[in-house]
């Protein structure tokens, strides 16, 4: 369905009256940048984008856009990775990005107020001063907004140990589709009645549009210190990281790359990773300046046991930094290595690492597409890079189709879909595979709870029924799911 | 023990809908001082229980609901691991709670500022909802977004939502060292000097001030929690572990004075006008637990305009419980509307509302 001519019109006149001209966008030209977010494989135009400053301005836009059933996607910076900031091309584009305001730092309480378009790096640039951070740290964390961690729940390298986004906000303030402005927790560890607040984060811009976050701050930890521990053996190094565990180590971040992703990472960064090894991990330890280098030679030592070759502990911070550097930047280094590529984001029990890696390399022959694994071992959180080229014939649909394989292998090892980017547009089919009828139906209450219309984000997160039962049609019945010929998981 | 009892419950859920009856979930019976619903029939989760599935190296224990809360922590103790929220038994001695129980109510103890709560640790539930349909949400993976988080959502919730089935949490490995110190202080001084101590990196899993005294707990390897204690100082307490399960479980001499008993969550450094001898601060200044015959607007008053909430947690008779703040009661009734419509479970303890 496409917004009618006079909707149109009648959406534009409504809505220059909240918005001042630059921030109501309509040209097409104008509408360009903001057709996709991170995942590029999905383009749509809206109808009309909004720029709002104010809350008030946001209040007045979803007021506007509920009276007229016209749809609205939220978009915080747009760097998503399952296509949740799409627009809806009858739809309003409503993003965050100028409510930036950092609105208090409440050191004695340690706790912080935002506006939902602050940087995530900004924020904790903003409190290092008085010794606070804000603990959940996506790679994408230069550029991504708090409003969109908290849409997405997304994690970050240290979230082995101090948890995803879930974990660090104390409260939100949400605007519902009708307008409505609604307090949810505070600056407390807790808050009466149901916990809306596990709700919305993760909600992908279906529930609410989030216009404050309340998050917590903790200390900055005295003394932290990385090791890269390198392996001849992608299965060594997966053993090695339940042997870290086992050994009732929680370190605050454990990170591993493959030889693909070392190799994209070392002709980018140059850190002098081992470039030879099948897999390294990324090891951090972090705490009293006492506590550390001792729990780093317990780690140290472990890694050794579990056959790791070479096992070097960065010397200062500034190695530190560099090793870091290199691991957030692989993406983009892989992204040198090819074209395009697909990320991916399943989770699985930490056990199943070897078996896991070891099947995904087996389907990537298969499949005739190589795939760099870059990943939050700590937490089983796998991001498969899928390398392929969107000018040649049939690539996209082979490296969705090997995506799809890896999605359903991560649910039959009892893992997840998604660890952090979310469903948003493309993990509507693993949805289906992830989840029974009855479930999606409850999703589907819970949504129409808070949006009764349907008019946030639709079509996003939580497939229709429909949508499955057409899924398991072609899948069990006709048999028409693309590469037949493939083994299946 | 071992007993799945997840077909008869649904059968029973089934007869209730079929019947227009409504359901009292009843677990141990261990928290007898709150409300129990009045219903037309039990739900008795308790004969359903045992562990379905513990790997020490992944971090998570599923159980069933009924499960004996002591029965979990025994096996994870033999594991060196625990449940790290410290939730509440408040079973008098017997080993009434379960894990349901525990999770219905949600709550945590001590450790919670430092190493979360109960809620934060939930990975995922089985259960059934209003229409008798049962549903899994969540899994046994610490990051998982798919789908609204349900998981959380049942945390707390008194069972309102939905008879919990099976839980997946995430333990953690138990600390080499414990040890406690205290230090004379009033109370006037407890919540700075706590914040103090939180910027020195110390190895902290509570922090509570109690009768002339600042608590400080240090758990850790024993390289870090020797340093740390030789750098704070503060005299060595005995007996520390029975200390904080008596207050963990309310049975310490504080909580026996027969008056109301008052449960303030508050942001940690709220300054409150609450006589000396009535009060325990927990959770670093979070949580203050008054004991007082003062009103109940008097006392909701003060932490509200503390930006926190206050709620009766212990009178004479069974009390109700927190309700859903008045800003959010119809999103709480659309919630419950959408997984329990005819309003079959546990009417009423959702704030004597619904
Ligand atoms: C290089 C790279 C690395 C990444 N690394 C990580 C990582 O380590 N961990 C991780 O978790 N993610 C990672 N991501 C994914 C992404 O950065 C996160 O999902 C991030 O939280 C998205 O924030 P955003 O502001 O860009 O949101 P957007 O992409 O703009 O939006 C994401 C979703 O949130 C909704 N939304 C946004 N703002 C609001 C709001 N205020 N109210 C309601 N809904 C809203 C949107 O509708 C959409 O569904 C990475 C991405 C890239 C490109």
């Amino acid at each position: 369905m496409s917004l009618s001519k006079t909707t149109c019109a009648a959406l534009m006149t409504r809505l220059g009256k909240v918005l001042s001209k630059h921030a109501l966008l309509h040209d097409e030209e104008a509408l360009r940048p903001y057709e996709c977010d991170g995942l590029s494989a999905y383009r749509q135009l809206p109808a009309v984008v909004c720029l709002p400053e104010t809350v008030e301005q946001v209040q007045a836009v979803l007021r506007i856009c509920d009276e007229l059933q016209v749809p609205v996607v939220p978009r915080g910076a747009g760097t998503g990775l399952s296509g949740g900031a799409l627009p809806d091309h009858a739809g309003v584009l409503l993003v965050l990005t100028k409510l930036n305001r950092i609105l208090e730092i409440d050191a004695p309480n340690f706790c912080a107020r935002v506006e939902p378009g602050v940087r995530n790096l900004a924020l904790s640039e903003a409190t290092r001063p008085l010794g606070l951070y804000y603990a959940p740290d996506p790679s994408s964390q230069i550029a991504c907004s708090i409003g969109g961690n908290v849409a997405e729940n997304s994690g970050g390298v240290h979230c082995l140990k101090y948890g995803l986004t879930v974990h660090n906000v104390l409260g939100l303030k949400m605007l519902t589709i009708e307008g409505e402005l609604l307090d949810i927790g505070g600056k407390t560890l807790d808050a009466p009645g149901y916990d809306v607040l596990a709700l919305l984060c993760g909600s992908e811009g279906l529930l609410g549009v989030i216009v404050e976050i309340t998050v917590r701050l903790l200390p900055c930890p005295e003394c932290a210190q990385v090791m890269v521990a390198a392996f001849d053996d992608v299965a060594k190094a997966g053993a090695a990281v339940g042997n870290v565990i086992a050994a009732g180590i929680i370190p605050a971040g454990l990170e591993m790359m493959d030889k693909l992703a070392i190799r994209a990472a070392e002709d980018f960064v140059h850190v002098g990773y081992p470039k030879h090894a099948a897999a390294i991990l990324l090891c951090e330890v972090d705490g009293a300046r006492v506590e550390v280098p001792e729990e780093l030679q317990r780690v140290r030592q472990i890694m050794l046991e579990s056959g790791a070759f070479e096992v070097r502990i960065a010397t200062d911070e500034a190695e530190r930094a560099l090793f870091w550097k290199s691991r957030k930047a692989t993406f983009p280094a892989v992204g040198r290595l090819s074209p395009d590529y697909y990320c991916m984001d399943g989770t699985i029990p930490r056990h199943r690492l070897a078996e896991v890696l070891t099947r995904i390399e087996a389907l990537s022959e298969q499949f005739g597409l190589p795939v760099a694994n870059v990943f939050h071992a700590g937490d089983g959180n796998l991001h498969p890079l899928i390398l392929y080229d969107a000018n040649r014939e049939g690539d996209l649909t082979k490296a969705e189709a090997l995506g799809a394989c890896i999605l359903r292998l991560c649910v039959a090892v009892g893992g997840t879909i998604t660890g952090e980017h979310g469903v948003g547009i493309e993990k509507l089919d693993g949805m289906c595979m992830q989840f029974k009828s009855s479930e999606l139906s409850q999703f589907l209450r819970v949504k129409a709870a808070f949006d009764p219309q349907g008019l946030l984000n639709p079509g996003k997160a939580v497939p229709t029924l429909h949508r499955c039962a057409e899924l398991g049609a072609m899948h069990v019945h006709r048999g028409q799911v693309p590469f037949p010929e493939l083994e299946r998981f | 023990m071992n007993h799945d009892l997840s077909l008869s419950l649904q059968d029973q859920v089934k007869e209730a809908i079929a019947k227009k009856h409504t359901l009292a979930i009843v677990g141990g019976g261990s928290k007898s001082f709150l409300q129990s619903a009045k219903a037309d029939a039990e739900l008795n989760l308790s004969g359903h229980r045992g562990v379905l599935n513990y790997e020490p190296g992944e971090l998570f224990i599923s159980a069933r609901a009924g499960t004996p809360l002591a029965e979990i922590e025994t096996l994870l103790a033999d594991h060196r691991q625990m449940l790290a929220s410290e939730p509440q038994h408040f079973s008098q001695g017997e080993n009434l709670a379960t894990l349901g129980g525990a999770v219905a109510c949600g709550f945590s103890g001590s450790r919670r500022p430092f190493a979360g709560s109960l809620r934060d640790h939930v990975l995922g539930v089985n259960m059934l909802n209003g229409k008798g349909e049962r549903l899994q949400f969540g899994g046994q993976v610490m990051k998982n977004v798919a789908g609204f988080d349900v998981s959380r959502l049942m945390v707390g919730a008194r069972g309102t939502l939905g008879a919990l089935l099976e839980i997946s949490v995430k333990v953690m490995p138990k600390p080499e060292l414990e040890q406690t110190l205290l230090f004379e202080c009033p109370s006037v001084h407890a919540v700075k000097r706590m914040s103090g101590f939180v910027h020195r990196s110390l190895p902290l899993s509570a922090l509570a001030w109690l009768e002339g005294y600042l608590l400080v707990r240090l758990e850790g390897t024993e390289t870090a929690v020797s340093a740390a204690s030789a750098q704070i100082g503060g005299d060595v307490a005995e007996q520390s572990a029975n200390f904080w399960l008596s207050l963990r479980e309310q049975t310490h001499p504080f909580f026996r004075r027969h008056q109301p008993l008052w449960r303030l969550s508050v942001p940690p450094a709220a300054d409150l006008p609450i006589p000396e001898n009535e009060v325990f601060i927990d959770w670093q200044g979070g949580l203050r637990w008054w004991q007082t015959d003062r009103s109940a607007e008097y006392i909701q008053t003060m932490a509200s305009k503390a930006g926190g909430y206050a709620y009766l947690f212990r009178d004479a008779g069974p009390v109700i419980g927190d309700s859903p703040p008045t800003g959010l009661l119809t999103l709480h009734r659309s919630l419950k509307q959408s997984f329990d419509p005819d309003g079959l479970f546990n009417p009423g303890l959702m704030g004597g509302q619904f």
